[in-house]
Protein backbone atom coordinates (compact mmCIF):
# COMPACT_ATOMS: atom_id res chain seq x y z
CA UNK A 1 0.00 0.00 0.00
CA UNK A 2 1.47 3.35 -0.69
CA UNK A 3 1.78 5.79 1.93
CA UNK A 4 -0.92 7.20 0.66
CA UNK A 5 -3.60 4.64 0.68
CA UNK A 6 -2.48 3.97 4.30
CA UNK A 7 -3.14 7.70 5.36
CA UNK A 8 -6.63 7.33 3.63
CA UNK A 9 -7.51 3.91 4.84
CA UNK A 10 -6.08 4.73 8.55
CA UNK A 11 -8.23 8.21 8.97
CA UNK A 12 -11.29 6.48 7.76
CA UNK A 13 -10.81 4.00 10.39
CA UNK A 14 -10.04 6.28 13.06
CA UNK A 15 -13.31 7.99 12.28
CA UNK A 16 -15.74 5.25 11.76
CA UNK A 17 -14.41 3.65 15.41
CA UNK A 18 -15.61 4.36 18.53
CA UNK A 19 -14.37 7.70 19.47
CA UNK A 20 -14.25 8.90 16.24
CA UNK A 21 -17.41 10.80 16.12
CA UNK A 22 -17.80 10.49 12.54
CA UNK A 23 -21.71 11.02 12.46
CA UNK A 24 -21.50 13.56 15.34
CA UNK A 25 -21.71 15.89 12.37
CA UNK A 26 -25.18 14.18 11.09
CA UNK A 27 -26.25 14.45 14.42
CA UNK A 28 -25.27 18.04 14.95
CA UNK A 29 -27.01 18.81 11.29
CA UNK A 30 -30.35 17.44 12.53
CA UNK A 31 -30.29 19.18 15.69
CA UNK A 32 -29.56 22.48 14.09
CA UNK A 33 -32.06 22.30 11.91
CA UNK A 34 -34.98 21.23 14.23
CA UNK A 35 -34.25 24.52 16.36
CA UNK A 36 -34.66 26.76 13.05
CA UNK A 37 -38.23 26.41 13.22
CA UNK A 38 -38.44 26.12 16.20
CA UNK A 39 -37.11 29.87 16.74
CA UNK A 40 -39.04 31.30 13.85
CA UNK A 41 -42.05 29.46 14.70
CA UNK A 42 -43.99 26.27 12.02
CA UNK A 43 -44.91 28.08 9.45
CA UNK A 44 -44.81 25.67 6.79
CA UNK A 45 -44.19 28.05 3.41
CA UNK A 46 -41.35 30.44 5.30
CA UNK A 47 -39.45 27.23 5.88
CA UNK A 48 -39.88 26.40 2.25
CA UNK A 49 -38.72 29.79 1.32
CA UNK A 50 -35.72 29.80 3.76
CA UNK A 51 -34.77 26.08 3.56
CA UNK A 52 -31.70 25.79 1.67
CA UNK A 53 -30.22 28.40 3.29
CA UNK A 54 -31.07 27.10 6.92
CA UNK A 55 -29.53 22.98 5.34
CA UNK A 56 -26.63 25.44 4.07
CA UNK A 57 -25.83 27.22 7.40
CA UNK A 58 -26.37 24.20 9.25
CA UNK A 59 -23.99 22.36 6.84
CA UNK A 60 -21.22 24.92 7.41
CA UNK A 61 -21.61 24.74 11.21
CA UNK A 62 -21.37 20.88 11.44
CA UNK A 63 -18.30 20.37 9.09
CA UNK A 64 -16.63 23.57 11.13
CA UNK A 65 -17.00 21.79 14.29
CA UNK A 66 -15.12 18.39 13.13
CA UNK A 67 -12.12 20.43 11.68
CA UNK A 68 -10.55 20.40 14.56
CA UNK A 69 -10.06 16.55 14.62
CA UNK A 70 -8.29 16.98 10.92
CA UNK A 71 -4.88 17.51 12.75
CA UNK A 72 -4.91 17.81 16.39
CA UNK A 73 -4.96 14.52 17.48
CA UNK A 74 -2.39 13.23 15.04
CA UNK A 75 -0.08 16.05 16.46
CA UNK A 76 -1.14 14.81 20.03
CA UNK A 77 -0.27 11.44 19.31
CA UNK A 78 2.93 12.52 17.40
CA UNK A 79 1.85 10.70 14.17
CA UNK A 80 1.98 14.27 12.74
CA UNK A 81 5.91 14.11 13.66
CA UNK A 82 6.11 10.76 11.31
CA UNK A 83 4.17 12.25 8.24
CA UNK A 84 5.94 15.55 8.16
CA UNK A 85 9.69 13.51 8.72
CA UNK A 86 7.95 10.67 5.63
CA UNK A 87 8.45 10.68 2.14
CA UNK A 88 5.01 11.46 0.57
CA UNK A 89 4.82 15.33 -0.45
CA UNK A 90 3.10 17.36 2.65
CA UNK A 91 0.35 18.59 0.03
CA UNK A 92 -0.59 15.49 -0.94
CA UNK A 93 -0.65 13.84 2.50
CA UNK A 94 -2.87 16.69 3.45
CA UNK A 95 -5.24 16.51 0.56
CA UNK A 96 -5.90 13.04 1.23
CA UNK A 97 -6.66 13.65 5.20
CA UNK A 98 -8.89 16.56 3.83
CA UNK A 99 -10.51 13.93 1.57
CA UNK A 100 -10.87 11.24 4.71
CA UNK A 101 -12.25 14.26 6.58
CA UNK A 102 -14.83 14.56 3.70
CA UNK A 103 -15.75 11.01 3.24
CA UNK A 104 -16.47 10.70 7.13
CA UNK A 105 -18.02 14.24 7.97
CA UNK A 106 -19.18 15.68 4.30
CA UNK A 107 -20.81 12.70 2.82
CA UNK A 108 -22.61 11.64 5.54
CA UNK A 109 -24.34 15.39 4.94
CA UNK A 110 -24.91 14.86 1.80
CA UNK A 111 -26.78 11.81 2.30
CA UNK A 112 -28.81 12.76 5.23
CA UNK A 113 -29.76 16.58 3.44
CA UNK A 114 -33.09 15.06 1.43
CA UNK A 115 -34.16 13.19 4.53
CA UNK A 116 -33.84 16.85 7.25
CA UNK A 117 -35.30 18.44 3.88
CA UNK A 118 -38.74 16.69 4.59
CA UNK A 119 -38.55 18.58 7.73
CA UNK A 120 -38.37 22.13 6.24
CA UNK A 121 -41.34 21.26 3.01
CA UNK A 122 -39.06 20.79 0.37
CA UNK A 123 -40.13 19.66 -2.67
CA UNK A 124 -38.32 17.17 -5.18
CA UNK A 125 -37.00 19.53 -7.18
CA UNK A 126 -35.40 21.56 -4.20
CA UNK A 127 -34.37 18.80 -3.15
CA UNK A 128 -32.27 17.27 -5.62
CA UNK A 129 -31.01 20.92 -6.79
CA UNK A 130 -29.99 20.80 -2.57
CA UNK A 131 -27.85 17.73 -2.92
CA UNK A 132 -26.29 18.55 -6.49
CA UNK A 133 -24.94 22.06 -4.65
CA UNK A 134 -24.16 20.21 -1.34
CA UNK A 135 -21.97 17.28 -3.02
CA UNK A 136 -20.03 20.09 -5.19
CA UNK A 137 -19.88 22.70 -2.34
CA UNK A 138 -18.78 20.75 0.61
CA UNK A 139 -15.64 19.16 -0.08
CA UNK A 140 -14.61 23.28 -0.40
CA UNK A 141 -15.93 23.81 3.10
CA UNK A 142 -13.56 20.96 4.01
CA UNK A 143 -10.47 22.23 1.89
CA UNK A 144 -11.21 26.10 3.60
CA UNK A 145 -11.19 25.08 7.10
CA UNK A 146 -8.20 22.61 6.36
CA UNK A 147 -6.06 25.76 6.00
CA UNK A 148 -7.82 27.09 9.51
CA UNK A 149 -7.19 23.73 11.02
CA UNK A 150 -3.09 23.87 10.54
CA UNK A 151 -3.20 27.09 11.35
CA UNK A 152 -4.45 26.59 14.89
CA UNK A 153 -2.87 22.85 15.30
CA UNK A 154 -0.72 23.65 18.00
CA UNK A 155 -2.83 26.29 20.02
CA UNK A 156 -4.68 25.85 23.25
CA UNK A 157 -8.59 26.76 22.93
CA UNK A 158 -8.31 26.57 19.00
CA UNK A 159 -11.34 25.43 18.03
CA UNK A 160 -13.07 28.63 18.97
CA UNK A 161 -10.25 30.45 16.88
CA UNK A 162 -10.84 28.08 14.37
CA UNK A 163 -14.33 29.26 13.97
CA UNK A 164 -13.36 32.71 13.88
CA UNK A 165 -10.86 32.55 11.05
CA UNK A 166 -12.71 30.06 8.96
CA UNK A 167 -15.88 31.52 8.58
CA UNK A 168 -15.55 35.14 6.86
CA UNK A 169 -13.30 32.45 4.30
CA UNK A 170 -16.24 30.61 3.65
CA UNK A 171 -18.57 33.52 2.43
CA UNK A 172 -18.50 33.24 -1.24
CA UNK A 173 -19.11 29.64 -0.78
CA UNK A 174 -22.63 30.06 1.21
CA UNK A 175 -23.32 32.52 -0.80
CA UNK A 176 -23.28 30.37 -4.29
CA UNK A 177 -24.80 27.42 -2.54
CA UNK A 178 -27.37 29.29 -1.45
CA UNK A 179 -28.31 31.08 -4.46
CA UNK A 180 -27.74 27.97 -6.61
CA UNK A 181 -29.87 25.90 -4.55
CA UNK A 182 -32.96 29.02 -4.77
CA UNK A 183 -32.15 29.74 -8.33
CA UNK A 184 -33.25 25.98 -8.90
CA UNK A 185 -36.85 26.62 -7.04
CA UNK A 186 -37.69 30.33 -7.79
CA UNK A 187 -35.04 31.81 -10.21
CA UNK A 188 -34.63 34.12 -11.42
CA UNK A 189 -31.59 33.11 -12.53
CA UNK A 190 -30.75 29.54 -14.35
CA UNK A 191 -29.33 27.54 -11.91
CA UNK A 192 -26.51 26.31 -13.92
CA UNK A 193 -25.12 30.10 -13.41
CA UNK A 194 -24.78 30.24 -9.60
CA UNK A 195 -23.76 26.55 -9.55
CA UNK A 196 -20.89 26.90 -12.07
CA UNK A 197 -19.32 29.62 -9.99
CA UNK A 198 -19.69 26.95 -7.28
CA UNK A 199 -18.09 24.69 -9.18
CA UNK A 200 -15.14 27.06 -9.87
CA UNK A 201 -15.25 27.94 -6.09
CA UNK A 202 -14.18 24.24 -4.98
CA UNK A 203 -12.06 23.73 -7.63
CA UNK A 204 -10.05 26.69 -6.17
CA UNK A 205 -10.07 25.99 -2.65
CA UNK A 206 -8.57 21.97 -3.62
CA UNK A 207 -6.02 23.87 -5.08
CA UNK A 208 -4.77 26.50 -2.65
CA UNK A 209 -6.38 24.71 0.25
CA UNK A 210 -3.31 21.70 0.57
CA UNK A 211 -0.42 24.13 0.00
CA UNK A 212 -1.56 26.69 2.41
CA UNK A 213 -2.24 24.24 4.81
CA UNK A 214 0.94 22.10 4.03
CA UNK A 215 3.01 25.40 4.28
CA UNK A 216 1.66 26.27 7.34
CA UNK A 217 2.35 22.65 9.04
CA UNK A 218 5.96 22.95 8.19
CA UNK A 219 6.58 26.47 9.69
CA UNK A 220 4.52 25.69 12.80
CA UNK A 221 6.20 22.13 13.65
CA UNK A 222 10.00 22.42 12.99
CA UNK B 1 20.77 55.92 3.58
CA UNK B 2 19.70 53.08 1.28
CA UNK B 3 15.68 51.90 1.97
CA UNK B 4 17.58 48.33 2.54
CA UNK B 5 19.51 49.60 5.70
CA UNK B 6 16.15 50.38 7.39
CA UNK B 7 15.47 46.30 7.69
CA UNK B 8 17.75 46.30 10.22
CA UNK B 9 15.86 47.23 13.53
CA UNK B 10 18.58 49.19 15.12
CA UNK B 11 18.29 51.54 12.19
CA UNK B 12 14.83 51.21 11.69
CA UNK B 13 14.55 52.85 15.28
CA UNK B 14 16.32 55.50 14.78
CA UNK B 15 15.08 56.42 11.68
CA UNK B 16 11.36 56.60 13.26
CA UNK B 17 12.44 58.42 16.40
CA UNK B 18 13.49 61.19 14.10
CA UNK B 19 10.96 60.83 11.58
CA UNK B 20 7.79 60.74 13.80
CA UNK B 21 7.71 63.90 15.17
CA UNK B 22 8.02 65.61 11.79
CA UNK B 23 5.96 63.36 9.71
CA UNK B 24 3.29 63.47 12.79
CA UNK B 25 3.90 67.43 12.94
CA UNK B 26 3.06 67.16 9.02
CA UNK B 27 -0.11 65.14 9.65
CA UNK B 28 -1.42 67.92 11.75
CA UNK B 29 -1.30 70.80 9.83
CA UNK B 30 -2.59 69.08 7.01
CA UNK B 31 -5.47 68.07 8.97
CA UNK B 32 -6.07 71.71 10.51
CA UNK B 33 -5.71 72.38 6.50
CA UNK B 34 -8.21 69.59 5.78
CA UNK B 35 -11.04 70.32 8.68
CA UNK B 36 -10.61 73.86 7.19
CA UNK B 37 -11.62 72.60 3.61
CA UNK B 38 -13.99 70.37 4.41
CA UNK B 39 -15.83 73.65 6.58
CA UNK B 40 -15.61 75.41 3.50
CA UNK B 41 -16.96 73.26 0.87
CA UNK B 42 -20.30 73.37 -0.13
CA UNK B 43 -23.43 71.34 0.97
CA UNK B 44 -24.65 68.96 -1.28
CA UNK B 45 -28.17 70.04 -3.22
CA UNK B 46 -29.15 67.14 -2.28
CA UNK B 47 -27.90 65.45 0.67
CA UNK B 48 -27.06 68.53 2.65
CA UNK B 49 -24.09 69.08 5.10
CA UNK B 50 -24.25 64.92 5.59
CA UNK B 51 -22.21 65.00 2.39
CA UNK B 52 -19.41 66.04 4.50
CA UNK B 53 -19.22 62.53 6.23
CA UNK B 54 -17.61 61.13 3.16
CA UNK B 55 -14.24 63.04 4.00
CA UNK B 56 -14.38 60.89 7.04
CA UNK B 57 -15.57 57.41 5.52
CA UNK B 58 -13.90 57.33 2.25
CA UNK B 59 -10.60 57.44 3.59
CA UNK B 60 -11.52 55.06 6.19
CA UNK B 61 -12.38 52.74 3.72
CA UNK B 62 -9.12 53.31 1.20
CA UNK B 63 -6.69 52.53 4.29
CA UNK B 64 -8.68 49.93 5.40
CA UNK B 65 -8.10 47.56 2.36
CA UNK B 66 -4.38 49.82 2.22
CA UNK B 67 -4.01 48.30 5.61
CA UNK B 68 -4.94 44.56 4.19
CA UNK B 69 -2.20 45.27 1.32
CA UNK B 70 0.40 46.26 3.81
CA UNK B 71 -0.05 42.86 5.86
CA UNK B 72 0.03 40.93 2.19
CA UNK B 73 3.19 42.33 1.49
CA UNK B 74 4.65 42.15 5.36
CA UNK B 75 3.42 38.05 5.03
CA UNK B 76 5.00 37.23 1.95
CA UNK B 77 8.39 39.06 3.82
CA UNK B 78 7.90 36.64 7.06
CA UNK B 79 7.30 33.58 4.99
CA UNK B 80 10.17 34.04 1.94
CA UNK B 81 13.31 35.68 3.85
CA UNK B 82 11.81 35.53 7.50
CA UNK B 83 12.28 38.97 8.16
CA UNK B 84 11.99 39.89 11.74
CA UNK B 85 10.88 43.66 10.39
CA UNK B 86 8.28 42.35 8.59
CA UNK B 87 6.99 40.27 11.54
CA UNK B 88 6.86 43.61 13.20
CA UNK B 89 5.04 45.41 10.26
CA UNK B 90 2.51 42.63 9.78
CA UNK B 91 1.58 43.18 13.65
CA UNK B 92 1.47 46.89 14.27
CA UNK B 93 -0.72 47.08 10.92
CA UNK B 94 -3.52 44.65 11.89
CA UNK B 95 -5.20 47.03 14.70
CA UNK B 96 -4.67 50.27 12.35
CA UNK B 97 -6.37 49.47 9.45
CA UNK B 98 -9.17 47.49 11.48
CA UNK B 99 -9.41 50.57 12.75
CA UNK B 100 -9.94 52.45 9.58
CA UNK B 101 -12.37 49.86 8.30
CA UNK B 102 -14.43 50.38 11.42
CA UNK B 103 -14.46 54.20 10.92
CA UNK B 104 -16.03 53.29 7.75
CA UNK B 105 -18.07 50.70 8.77
CA UNK B 106 -19.06 53.55 11.43
CA UNK B 107 -19.15 56.53 9.46
CA UNK B 108 -20.87 54.96 6.58
CA UNK B 109 -23.71 53.96 8.90
CA UNK B 110 -24.37 57.12 10.03
CA UNK B 111 -24.64 58.49 6.88
CA UNK B 112 -27.04 55.84 6.03
CA UNK B 113 -29.55 56.64 8.86
CA UNK B 114 -30.11 60.29 7.66
CA UNK B 115 -29.58 59.17 3.59
CA UNK B 116 -31.14 55.96 3.57
CA UNK B 117 -33.27 56.11 6.64
CA UNK B 118 -31.21 52.95 8.02
CA UNK B 119 -27.80 52.21 10.13
CA UNK B 120 -27.37 49.05 8.08
CA UNK B 121 -28.23 47.81 4.79
CA UNK B 122 -26.91 44.04 3.59
CA UNK B 123 -25.63 45.91 0.57
CA UNK B 124 -22.85 44.46 -1.48
CA UNK B 125 -20.53 47.13 -0.41
CA UNK B 126 -21.30 47.15 2.92
CA UNK B 127 -21.49 43.52 3.14
CA UNK B 128 -18.09 43.13 1.86
CA UNK B 129 -16.57 45.86 4.05
CA UNK B 130 -17.55 43.78 7.42
CA UNK B 131 -16.27 40.93 6.02
CA UNK B 132 -13.15 42.51 5.58
CA UNK B 133 -13.49 43.90 9.16
CA UNK B 134 -13.97 40.00 10.63
CA UNK B 135 -11.31 38.91 8.98
CA UNK B 136 -8.76 41.59 10.98
CA UNK B 137 -10.50 40.58 13.98
CA UNK B 138 -9.51 37.18 12.86
CA UNK B 139 -5.93 37.94 12.36
CA UNK B 140 -5.80 39.73 15.30
CA UNK B 141 -7.15 36.95 17.22
CA UNK B 142 -4.26 34.79 15.95
CA UNK B 143 -1.87 37.27 17.17
CA UNK B 144 -3.16 37.10 20.45
CA UNK B 145 -3.21 33.36 20.47
CA UNK B 146 -0.18 32.02 20.15
CA UNK B 147 2.68 33.40 22.29
CA UNK B 148 5.65 32.89 20.55
CA UNK B 149 6.06 35.76 18.55
CA UNK B 150 8.15 34.24 15.72
CA UNK B 151 5.74 31.13 15.25
CA UNK B 152 2.58 33.66 15.47
CA UNK B 153 4.20 35.72 12.52
CA UNK B 154 3.96 32.52 10.13
CA UNK B 155 0.65 31.48 11.24
CA UNK B 156 -0.83 34.91 10.41
CA UNK B 157 0.97 35.79 7.39
CA UNK B 158 -0.64 32.69 5.98
CA UNK B 159 -3.83 33.55 7.30
CA UNK B 160 -3.06 36.95 5.80
CA UNK B 161 -2.32 35.59 2.03
CA UNK B 162 -5.11 33.44 2.09
CA UNK B 163 -7.26 36.27 2.55
CA UNK B 164 -5.47 38.05 0.21
CA UNK B 165 -6.69 35.85 -2.82
CA UNK B 166 -10.30 35.50 -0.91
CA UNK B 167 -11.38 39.16 -0.35
CA UNK B 168 -11.57 39.85 -4.53
CA UNK B 169 -13.68 36.66 -4.52
CA UNK B 170 -15.68 38.19 -1.50
CA UNK B 171 -16.21 41.00 -2.65
CA UNK B 172 -17.44 39.80 -6.32
CA UNK B 173 -19.61 36.98 -4.42
CA UNK B 174 -20.93 39.92 -2.63
CA UNK B 175 -21.73 41.98 -5.83
CA UNK B 176 -23.29 38.94 -6.93
CA UNK B 177 -25.45 37.79 -4.42
CA UNK B 178 -26.80 41.26 -3.83
CA UNK B 179 -27.78 41.93 -7.76
CA UNK B 180 -29.93 38.67 -7.24
CA UNK B 181 -31.68 39.76 -4.69
CA UNK B 182 -31.83 43.82 -4.31
CA UNK B 183 -31.00 44.95 -8.11
CA UNK B 184 -30.47 48.62 -8.02
CA UNK B 185 -32.89 49.93 -5.75
CA UNK B 186 -33.39 52.94 -3.32
CA UNK B 187 -29.80 52.26 -2.01
CA UNK B 188 -27.52 53.86 -4.66
CA UNK B 189 -26.35 57.14 -4.81
CA UNK B 190 -27.23 57.97 -7.98
CA UNK B 191 -24.23 58.40 -10.09
CA UNK B 192 -21.69 60.78 -8.13
CA UNK B 193 -19.97 62.45 -10.41
CA UNK B 194 -18.38 64.33 -7.83
CA UNK B 195 -17.88 68.28 -7.90
CA UNK B 196 -14.16 69.60 -7.95
CA UNK B 197 -15.67 71.36 -4.64
CA UNK B 198 -15.91 68.43 -3.03
CA UNK B 199 -13.36 66.32 -4.74
CA UNK B 200 -10.84 68.57 -3.26
CA UNK B 201 -11.33 68.85 0.17
CA UNK B 202 -11.89 64.98 -0.05
CA UNK B 203 -8.63 64.66 -1.50
CA UNK B 204 -6.52 66.21 1.15
CA UNK B 205 -8.43 64.67 4.02
CA UNK B 206 -7.65 61.21 2.18
CA UNK B 207 -3.96 62.43 1.66
CA UNK B 208 -3.91 63.23 5.90
CA UNK B 209 -5.68 60.26 6.98
CA UNK B 210 -3.02 58.67 4.76
CA UNK B 211 0.12 60.37 6.77
CA UNK B 212 -2.02 59.45 9.91
CA UNK B 213 -1.53 55.67 9.07
CA UNK B 214 1.90 55.87 8.02
CA UNK B 215 2.57 57.81 11.45
CA UNK B 216 0.90 55.49 13.19
CA UNK B 217 2.14 52.07 11.60
CA UNK B 218 5.56 53.84 12.15
CA UNK B 219 4.84 54.40 16.13
CA UNK B 220 3.08 51.05 16.10
CA UNK B 221 6.42 49.55 14.69
CA UNK B 222 8.71 51.44 16.99
CA UNK B 223 6.92 50.27 20.16
CA UNK B 224 6.58 46.34 18.87
CA UNK B 225 9.94 46.29 18.51
CA UNK B 226 10.68 47.98 21.56
CA UNK B 227 8.07 45.14 23.42
CA UNK B 228 9.59 42.17 21.92
CA UNK B 229 13.29 43.45 23.32
CA UNK B 230 11.84 43.97 26.40
CA UNK B 231 10.52 40.87 25.93
CA UNK B 232 13.90 38.85 25.25
CA UNK B 233 15.46 40.84 28.51
CA UNK B 234 12.91 39.14 30.73
CA UNK B 235 13.88 35.65 28.80
CA UNK B 236 17.31 36.53 29.60
CA UNK B 237 16.57 37.55 32.89
CA UNK B 238 14.66 34.76 33.83
CA UNK B 239 17.32 32.15 32.26
CA UNK B 240 19.98 33.64 34.03
CA UNK B 241 18.40 34.04 37.79
CA UNK B 242 17.32 30.24 37.54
Amino acid sequence: MSPLTAILVRDLRIAMRVGGGALMGVLFFLVVVTLTPMALGPDLTLLQRIGPAILWLAALLASLLALDRLFAADHKDGSLDLILLGRAPLELVVAVKALAHWLTTGVPLIIAAPLIGLLLNLDAGAEAALVLTFLVGTPALTFIGLIGAAIAVTLRRGGLLLAVLVLPLAVPVLIFGVAAANAAVAGPVPFGTPFTILCGLTLASLVVGPFAAATALRQEIE
Amino acid sequence: MAIADLANPTRFLKFANRTIPWLGGLTLVLFAFAINQAISAPDDYQQGAAVKIMFLHVPGAWLGMLGWGVMTVAALGTLVWRHPLADVTAKATAPIGAGFTLMCLVTGSLWGRPMWGTYWVWDARLTSVLVLFLLYLGVIALWRTVDDPARAARAAAILTLVGALDLPIIKFSVDWWNTLHQPASVFRLGAPTIDASILIPLLISALAFTLLFAVLLLAAMRNEILRRRVRTLRLLQASTAG
